[in-house]
């Protein structure tokens, strides 16, 4: 593998560091903003002109937040409709996206071909276009408004990728290697479990990881398919609280419920970036 | 007993001789048996995206062709729906202004994104940390990013207004959502914020796949960093270019949340989008007929821009 020690452009290394430092802290600005406001107290999270730094170190906007001051349904059972929402996505779609790409890509069968270039070209269809006639069909079996139907139009929505994903996994794999496992007497599970499993974990992280960002942060179609309030997803509850509809908008208690939104992505991404890069990558390239 | 083994001939590969003799009907039973099994595994997924995408697919193309409010008589009217949306003006206008953001953001994206994987590039544990810090909003989804830029930036109490009136390039009481420019200028920022680290991550990921040696010898045969640049980087990251721009134009002509989120349409409409008129049409008038004729529109268009997009660009002759 060739360094790359001559750069395209060897800017000296002081500019580097300072064209850089600017630029990160120009990314990490709204983070501060978010989690400077959030852990402001109430009054000070109103002030006009804005406090540079929060003055004192308060939990107000997230009481705030979890109560149940923004009517209806509370904040905490929007935060669980995310989190159900989301994992049960994300489940859902590794298991059958595992499944398909282990068929398309080794169980050949008569127009396998065909159905693979078909969950293919759902990759030129944007959902926003299918989500009227989605949302009819959706009516009729009665999962509008239904976290399960969620559920289900996300795993859908994330499938395609999934099993693009888990079919190049397989079929990386040279057949060999499955045949000797079956030759040495390993019952065919065994042998897929065994020899499979390695090859195709980092695919099932990078699927995981798409769809549970995907699902997580979905609003669209959460918007328009989730009508009464303890139904909302966090995005769509974001949107509640921006209204202000209960008096004047609360930006404290606003900013916390976007703090609360963001944080799991960025820990989960900080834990797992390489499977999520890597997953993109394979993805995009291929 | 003896495993037969048989490996089936694949393109591309050729066909090996069996282990060992094998009988007929034992070899059509394991490879109909995987056949099987190949279709049974494949089966729920297909189920699902059946359902939930091919169905609409075909339901929409259906409901264009009707009058069809939600509740009411519906009525097939052929092409009056794809008729009328070339004289509604909301449309023409979500559709130019639809336009207007990608020519805008597509360009601007790249630029930004090209100049962050250059950055980038140093080797070393230090250039690893940069790149996730650009990467990280990325993963922070265009709510969260809306309603967070949206404070930023409101008159009076937004921390980037307050910062920028400190240094005195503003006031606190302009109202960048009041009108167009600054809105859309907004509305720019934070999709740039949002996006720019997928782009690096995707230009740099192209960059790495050209050989170091060739912008080496061309550098030693003279080249200066801008021809190196034109005739050895650029030609050969084409296919890369090609993916993210189709990425990049697609988004951009899908583009909703942040203007629901930020501006609401606003101001006075100019913000909507063509998936915002959508968005409208069928879910708060309540026409899905109509609705599913411009899906149906928008649909085209990004297949045909998509597939203009990949003629032009995916032509890369790698010398």
């Amino acid at each position: 593998m060739t360094t790359l020690q001559s750069s395209l452009r060897p800017v000296p290394r002081a500019a580097w560091w300072i064209i850089n430092i600017s630029l990160a802290a120009l990314f990490l600005y709204p983070f501060w903003v978010v989690v400077s406001q959030s852990i402001k107290s109430p009054a000070e999270a109103a002030a006009a002109p804005p406090t540079l730094f929060p003055g004192t170190f308060s939990w107000g906007n997230f009481a705030k937040l979890f109560s149940n001051e923004n009517g209806g349904a509370g904040f905490i059972q929007q935060l669980g409709n995310s989190v159900l929402v989301s994992i049960g996505a994300t489940l859902l779609t590794i298991v059958l996206s595992t499944l398909a790409g282990y068929g398309f890509a080794r169980l050949r069968f008569r127009g396998s071909n065909l159905l693979f270039f078909a969950t293919l070209a759902t990759f030129m269809i944007p959902f926003q276009a299918v989500i009227t006639p989605l949302y009819l069909v959706l009516h009729q079996i009665g999962l509008t408004n239904n976290l399960l139907g969620l559920m289900l139009v996300y795993t859908t929505f994330n499938l395609p990728f999934g099993i693009f994903l888990m079919r190049n996994s397989f079929a990386a794999l040279p057949t060999s290697i499955e045949e000797a496992a079956l030759v040495d007497g390993c019952g065919v599970l065994r042998a897929m479990v065994r020899v499979l499993l390695p090859v195709a974990i980092p695919g099932v992280i990078s699927t995981a990881l798409f769809t549970f960002f995907a699902s997580w942060n979905e609003f669209f179609a959460a918007l328009i398919l989730m009508t009464d309030q303890s139904k909302y997803t966090l995005p769509v509850a974001l949107n509640v609280l921006s209204s202000g509809t209960f008096g004047t908008l609360d930006w404290g208690a606003l900013q916390a419920g976007v703090a609360v939104t963001i944080v799991p992505c960025i820990v989960i991404y900080v834990l797992l970036q390489k499977y999520y890069v890597g997953g993109m990558l394979t993805g995009a390239m291929k | 007993m003896a495993h037969n083994i048989t490996l089936t001939a694949r393109p591309g590969r050729p066909n090996r001789p069996s282990l060992a003799p094998r009988p007929q009907r034992r070899r059509q039973t394991l490879s109909s048996g995987r056949s099987r099994l190949g279709a049974a595994v494949v089966a729920p997924a297909l189920i699902l995206l059946t359902v939930f995408f091919f169905l609409p697919v075909v339901l929409m193309l259906w409901m264009s062709l009707n009058r069809w409010p939600l509740l009411g008589k519906i009525s097939f009217i052929g092409l009056g729906n794809y008729t009328a949306a070339f004289q509604d003006q909301d449309f023409l206008r979500a559709a130019g202004f639809t336009l207007l953001y990608t020519l805008i953001m597509t360009p601007l994206l790249l630029v930004i994104g090209i100049a962050l994987a250059l950055l980038i590039r140093r080797p070393g544990k230090a250039s690893r940390v940069f790149q996730s810090i650009y990467f990280l909003p990325v993963v922070v989804g265009f709510a969260a990013a809306g309603y967070l830029w949206l404070f930023m930036a409101q008159p009076n109490i937004g921390p980037m207004l307050d910062l920028l009136t400190r240094s005195g390039l503003a006031s606190h009481s302009d109202n960048w959502f009041g009108t167009f420019t600054t809105a859309l200028g907004i509305v720019c920022a934070m999709v740039v914020w949002k996006v720019a680290g997928m782009q690096m991550l995707l230009l740099n990921s192209g960059l790495q796949s050209i050989p170091v040696e060739l912008e080496e010898a061309a550098r030693i045969d003279g080249a200066s960093r801008t021809q190196v640049f034109r005739y050895i980087i650029l030609p050969l990251l084409r296919p890369t270019l090609a993916l993210v721009l189709v990425f990049s134009v697609a988004g951009s002509l899908l583009a909703f949340d942040q203007f629901y989120i930020m501006t609401s349409g606003g101001p006075a409409n100019q913000t909507i989008t063509a998936v915002y008129h959508i968005y409208r049409v069928s879910f708060q008038g309540f026409q899905l007929g109509y609705g599913a004729a411009l899906s149906a529109l928008l649909m085209i268009v990004l297949a045909i821009v998509s597939a203009i997009q990949m003629l032009i660009l995916r032509n890369s002759d790698h010398n």
